[in-house]
């Protein structure tokens, strides 16, 4: 046995592989990137391990792989379980034969995310489970029985992990010999493997029957809990438990009981604990789910019980709950009087804001600057998509006017060029991001004959995750390097016309393609091509010579973090700067050169 | 032992490691450790922080406000955005150089730090301000304070880990050419940390 201090999403990696996955797939999502990444570690060669093109081709290989018998992993971030929608809600029908868990990482605040949806609520509307650990040692032993349960009801399994619990540490002790679970082989049987009306009709009498008895099942496990006596009780899952626990702890005057698998709803459970409670607060993230379960409970079997929590508004609707914000409810709930341990900072004084940057050197920033530069006095639109691109938005840059989710840039553009034929409409995409979901959306525009510019921000890796390999890198998760696949014959096989690929630090260069592009019909493509700059560190440095004016046109229209403002005057913070050359680039005067130039 | 120990920064100022290296010195000490970091989005530039608890006694991978026994601020400003986690007698040590915000170069306000550190001279008893510019500039390296910060938590004695096991973490997890550099901030951090916990 070997002990280890680790983050969330690798006990939940070690947890899968001890449980003898054949495979795992996902796609990179904060906060659920470093589950496959752990896996990558440990894997000795007998797990099949891949980065998916998007979450849906993720969700189909490991189907396959459970069709064939073994245990498979797959794993993204809420978001990603949108793409994954269609595959998994027909495979709630179908079934599968291994044990098939499916790790979908929620992210209450949202943190890193676009939407604050619950996957809990995802698993009642596909009719599977859903396990929801509480702390990262949890996560390792529930991720094993999670298998268990998948095989036993031959169905995949939701596992709903928050970022708190993805993102926080803790020693866990593991086994290091792992083996996948040996597996029969994939079994024709057309009744049972192909998705037919009649097949779903009778297969979705059988889930409706079944999941009742899933939920008695819940009932009895362990991780399920009741504890404490009193005439009130707090009801809570996942990492709010953790906070309950952190302001309760072994106080036994209150009932708390804790749901670890929120779908099927262990009812039994539930009403054994409401049993003599008059009143009942509910403390979860994202949606009221278990509030509106134990109302449904309370309905059904007519219980005199009041029940609070988000949708009587004494939980927050939006946001993550915390230590502090669990503390308050129970207080007021429990009716105890407050303690203060803090220090009084009523007279804090304003803070500085720090929203987050392209880094100093970032390629985005040329990229976005070259186009912005071209279309200096004309109408254009620029449609953002999801990456560290965003960032964009902020100033002085100011080149995102839409970003809605993966993909969306491209089909955005080509929207509003039907709607407003006077404007030159942009789509920024990442590379790794247009192979997830940007091709279908370029075949899009060529076929309905929409004016757009696409501009590829192709910095070789996905960035914003933490450096993940893709289609386009030459690098797979086997360790086996691959031909990469060109963007640009992509586009070229597709049907667009006019494919131009610049280093978007050549300024001059990159703002005569864009105004040249934005001259001609159709759909034109521009490879803006320079790696990630944390990915490649250059060594070179810029400085500012004696011609400087102190204009500061470098810091109002490029906004590098490098060129700051110190003792009033313009300068470069060396500990910063790359040496990208761009605010050079920049400068009337040629102020600005690289080290040692003049 | 239960101890709650606040690290908070900028992201890229290597409150990573300097949690790192507390949680496994704890660990080795025979201690329960859980920890959590800022990951994602913010690490750009944004605000940072790690919360590091030892003992039994913890259950959230937060540590709730009004709880911290020690922080580690590595900017001026992140110490009083995060003052609300100390408790009453905790300690604060502090590096006196601001990090300025990009946006602060578009829209200067004059952020500097020192209304920061007057700020939190004036709340708090047990402070210790290290600059991190002369620490740095006297070992030759710009990489090094979070390690110097730490040698200044120990040396304060309220960390409640010895010298020893934590130069041994640093041994086992700092890349061995820069393990001699380390140790040197560890000791001068320490040192100053020393001067304080005597006063």
């Amino acid at each position: 046995m070997k002990k280890e201090y680790i983050m969330g999403n690798s006990a939940i990696a070690l947890g899968a592989v001890s449980a003898g996955i054949s495979l795992a797939a996902g796609y990179p999502g904060t906060p659920s990137s470093e589950i496959i990444e752990t896996i990558e570690k440990y894997n000795n060669g007998n797990i099949h391990l891949e980065w998916s093109v998007n979450e849906k081709a993720a969700l189909e290989v490991a189907a396959a792989a459970s069709y064939a018998g073994a245990r498979s992993l797959v794993t993204m971030k809420q978001v990603g379980l949108n793409v994954a929608a269609d595959p998994l809600m027909s495979l709630a029908y179908v079934g599968v034969k291994g044990g098939m868990v499916i790790v979908v990482a929620d992210d209450p605040g949202p943190i890193s995310s676009q939407t604050e949806q619950d996957t809990r609520m995802f698993a009642e509307f596909c009719r599977i489970p859903v396990f929801d650990p509480s702390s990262p040692e949890e996560a390792f032993e529930m991720i094993k029985e999670a298998f268990d349960f998948s095989e036993k009801y031959k169905t995949p399994v939701l596992f709903r992990p928050t970022t708190r619990i993805c993102h926080a540490y803790a020693s866990v002790e593991f086994d290091e010999s792992f083996s996948p679970k040996p597996y029969e082989g994939f079994v024709k049987d057309s009744k049972r493997w192909v998705i037919f009306p009649k097949l779903s009709f009778a297969n979705h009498a059988m889930i409706e029957k079944r999941n009742p008895e899933i939920g008695n099942d819940f009932s009895e496990y362990s991780r399920n809990t009741a504890c404490g006596k009193g005439k009130k009780a707090v009801f809570t899952s996942g990492i709010s438990y953790a906070y309950v626990k952190e302001y309760l702890k072994d106080r036994d005057d209150v009932t708390v009981c804790r749901i670890a698998t929120p779908y099927p709803f262990p009812e039994k459970l539930v009403l054994s604990a409401l049993d003599g409670v008059e009143e009942v607060l509910c403390i979860e993230e994202l949606s009221p789910y278990i509030e509106t379960q134990i109302q449904r409970v309370a309905g059904i079997h007519k219980l005199g019980v009041s029940i609070f929590g988000k949708t009587t508004w004494h939980i927050a609707a939006a946001g993550e709950n915390s230590s502090d914000s669990a503390a308050k409810a129970l207080k007021a709930f429990l009716g105890d009087s407050a303690e203060e341990t803090g220090i009084d900072l009523s007279d804090i004084p304003p803070l500085p804001v720090r929203p987050p940057v392209l880094c100093a050197g970032c390629p985005h920033r040329a990229s976005f600057y070259a186009v912005k530069q071209a279309m200096k006095g004309r109408k254009a639109f620029f449609c953002g998509d999801i990456g560290c691109y965003t960032l964009g938005n902020a100033m002085p840059l100011d080149m995102v006017d839409t970003c809605l989710c993966m993909g969306a840039g491209v089909t955005m553009a080509q929207g509003l060029y039907h709607m407003e034929k006077d404007a030159v409409s942009f789509a920024f995409i990442g590379d790794s991001t247009f192979f997830a979901s940007g091709m279908t959306g370029v075949v899009n525009a060529v076929y309905n004959e929409a004016d757009m510019i696409l501009c590829v921000l192709d910095n070789s890796t996905t960035a914003m995750t933490g450096h993940q390999p893709h289609p386009g890198t030459g690098k797979n998760m086997m360790g086996s390097f691959v031909e990469k696949i060109s963007i640009p014959d992509i586009l070229k096989g597709m049907g667009v016309k006019r494919i131009e690929t610049v280093n978007p630090f050549e300024l001059a260069k990159a703002v005569d393609t864009v105004k040249s592009c934005a001259e001609e019909k159709g759909v034109k493509a521009i490879i803006f091509a320079a790696p990630c700059i944390a990915l490649y560190k250059p060594e070179k440095k810029m400085c500012i010579n004696d011609n400087c004016i102190n204009c500061k046109k470098c810091i109002k229209e490029v906004g590098c973090p490098a060129t700051v403002i110190v003792n009033g005057r313009v300068s470069i913070d060396a500990s910063l700067c790359t040496g990208c050359g761009l605010c050079a680039q920049v400068c009337p005067v040629n102020a600005i050169g690289g080290e040692g130039d003049e | 032992m239960n101890k709650d120990i606040l690290l908070c920064g900028v992201g890229g100022q290597g409150t990573v490691l300097a949690s790192k290296l507390i949680a496994s010195s704890a660990m080795e000490c025979g201690n329960t450790v859980h920890s959590a970091e800022t990951i994602g989005m913010a690490q750009r530039g944004g605000s940072v922080t790690s919360h590091v608890r030892i003992g039994e006694n913890a259950f959230s991978p937060l540590i709730p406000m009004g709880k911290a026994d020690m922080i580690l601020a590595f900017e001026p400003a992140e110490a009083v955005r995060n003052l609300c986690y100390l408790k009453k007698g905790g300690v604060v040590i502090v590096n006196s150089v601001p990090v300025k915000p990009v946006t602060e170069s578009l829209h200067d306000t004059g952020y500097d730090g020192t209304e920061m550190i007057a700020y939190l001279r004036k709340k708090v008893d047990e402070l210790v301000v290290i600059n991190a510019d002369e620490i740095c500039k006297s070992l030759g390296s710009a990489k090094i304070f979070n390690v110097a910060i730490l040698g200044a938590a120990v040396g304060t004695g309220r960390l409640g880990i010895d010298a020893e096991t934590v130069l041994k973490e640093i041994e086992t997890k700092v890349p061995k050419k820069f393990t001699e550099i380390n140790k040197r901030a560890f000791f001068a951090g320490k040192q100053i940390g020393e001067s304080y916990a005597v006063k």
